[in-house]
């Protein structure tokens, strides 16, 4: 019996913990999803994946940069540049790009480091394009 | 003994038999579009001429695809809406299909001011498609438009879309005599492989 609960407790503890950030999840969903995809594998080299992307972890401080102001001329994923360049989403405000950004490190498999908007913040302070 | 395998082989027979006969059972699929009755002929839709240029610089017309059925769609390149979902799954259908030569895709581009055949050129190749299966082509902007309609695609410039054309992200699929045979929602997955059945059975009972 307690067994049981035990497993019935680590099964709920489980998916409670795969589903994080629907917050961020629905933001992917309205903004993200044509161009990444689904499942976050982008597009041939024309459009970069999101799932094992190097490029979240390597340059964390760049990422909300280039969601909020876009970019342009090549973006060096996993060891491919890809040129297509992406919108800006200037709508969306810290908390929203760290609940985003917290999505896109916890989804697919990818286990980056949480983030948070005062995080989000500081890195805005320092973008090159704005 | 043969009492008990009798069951069985009677199963296999049946089995083989519902393959052998399942195209012959399934209706061809039909020609789509408004037809009519000339002198007692029936004069079905079908694609009028086009000249477009893809993105080697070559001139595609209907004679590129004669002998063969081909999958025509309309898109740009800068398309932040549709086109990247319905690219991802032509590419899944190009995986499927490259190495045969009785298909082809043609990708109509309906921003031909931006979408140049250097530009459709460089996304061709960073999509890693071979350009003797797939054209992106490109011409006159009318040409294009009108085009469209006979495909049966709404293709509009459109300030207020996103990327400024609004379109839809429907597939055709086009048989050897012109005809518009099938289509799809290049969007939805599902609709694909429904669309990827209907170019099997096509090409296993008309070539």
């Amino acid at each position: 019996m307690k067994l049981s609960i035990s497993l019935l407790l680590l099964f709920i503890f489980s998916t409670s913990c795969r589903q994080q950030y629907p917050q961020g999840e629905r933001i992917y969903q309205t903004y993200c999803v044509n161009c990444h995809m689904e499942d976050g594998t982008g597009l041939g080299w024309l459009i970069p994946p999101l799932a094992g992307a190097d490029f979240l972890q390597s340059n964390r401080g760049d990422v909300p940069c280039i969601i909020q102001y876009g970019h342009k001329g090549g973006i060096n994923v996993n060891g491919i540049i890809y040129k297509e360049p992406m919108p800006s989403f200037r709508n969306l405000n810290e908390v929203e790009l760290s609940n985003l950004i917290n999505y896109l490190n916890t989804a697919w498999g990818n286990d980056n480091p949480e983030t948070s908007p005062s995080e989000i913040a500081k890195a805005l302070e320092l973008c090159p394009d704005k | 003994m043969f009492s008990r395998i009798s069951p069985f082989l009677l199963f296999a027979l049946g089995l083989w038999y519902s393959c052998q006969t399942k195209s012959q059972d399934r209706p061809p699929l039909p020609i789509l579009g408004n037809y009519e009755v000339v002198n007692g002929d029936t004069v079905y839709h079908s694609i009028p001429d086009f000249s477009f240029i893809d993105q080697d610089s070559n001139v595609i017309t209907n004679d590129s695809f004669a002998g063969r059925i081909y999958v025509a769609d309309f898109f740009f390149t800068s398309c932040p809406s549709i086109c990247p979902k319905v690219k991802k799954e032509m590419l899944r259908m190009y995986e499927k299909y490259h190495s045969d030569t009785r298909l082809a895709f043609v990708s109509h581009s309906i921003d031909t001011k931006r979408d140049t055949v250097g530009r459709l050129k460089e996304y061709a190749t960073n999509l890693g498609v071979s350009s003797e299966f797939w054209h992106f082509v490109t011409g006159k902007k009318s040409e294009i438009f009108k085009i469209a309609n006979e495909y049966f695609v709404s293709a509009l410039e459109d300030p207020g879309a996103p990327g400024g054309f609004d379109h839809s992200g429907r597939l055709i699929l086009i048989d050897k005599d012109r005809h518009v045979r099938a289509f799809c929602n290049g969007t939805v997955s599902e609709e694909v492989d429904v669309f990827m059945d209907q170019i099997d059975f096509i090409l296993e009972t008309e070539y």
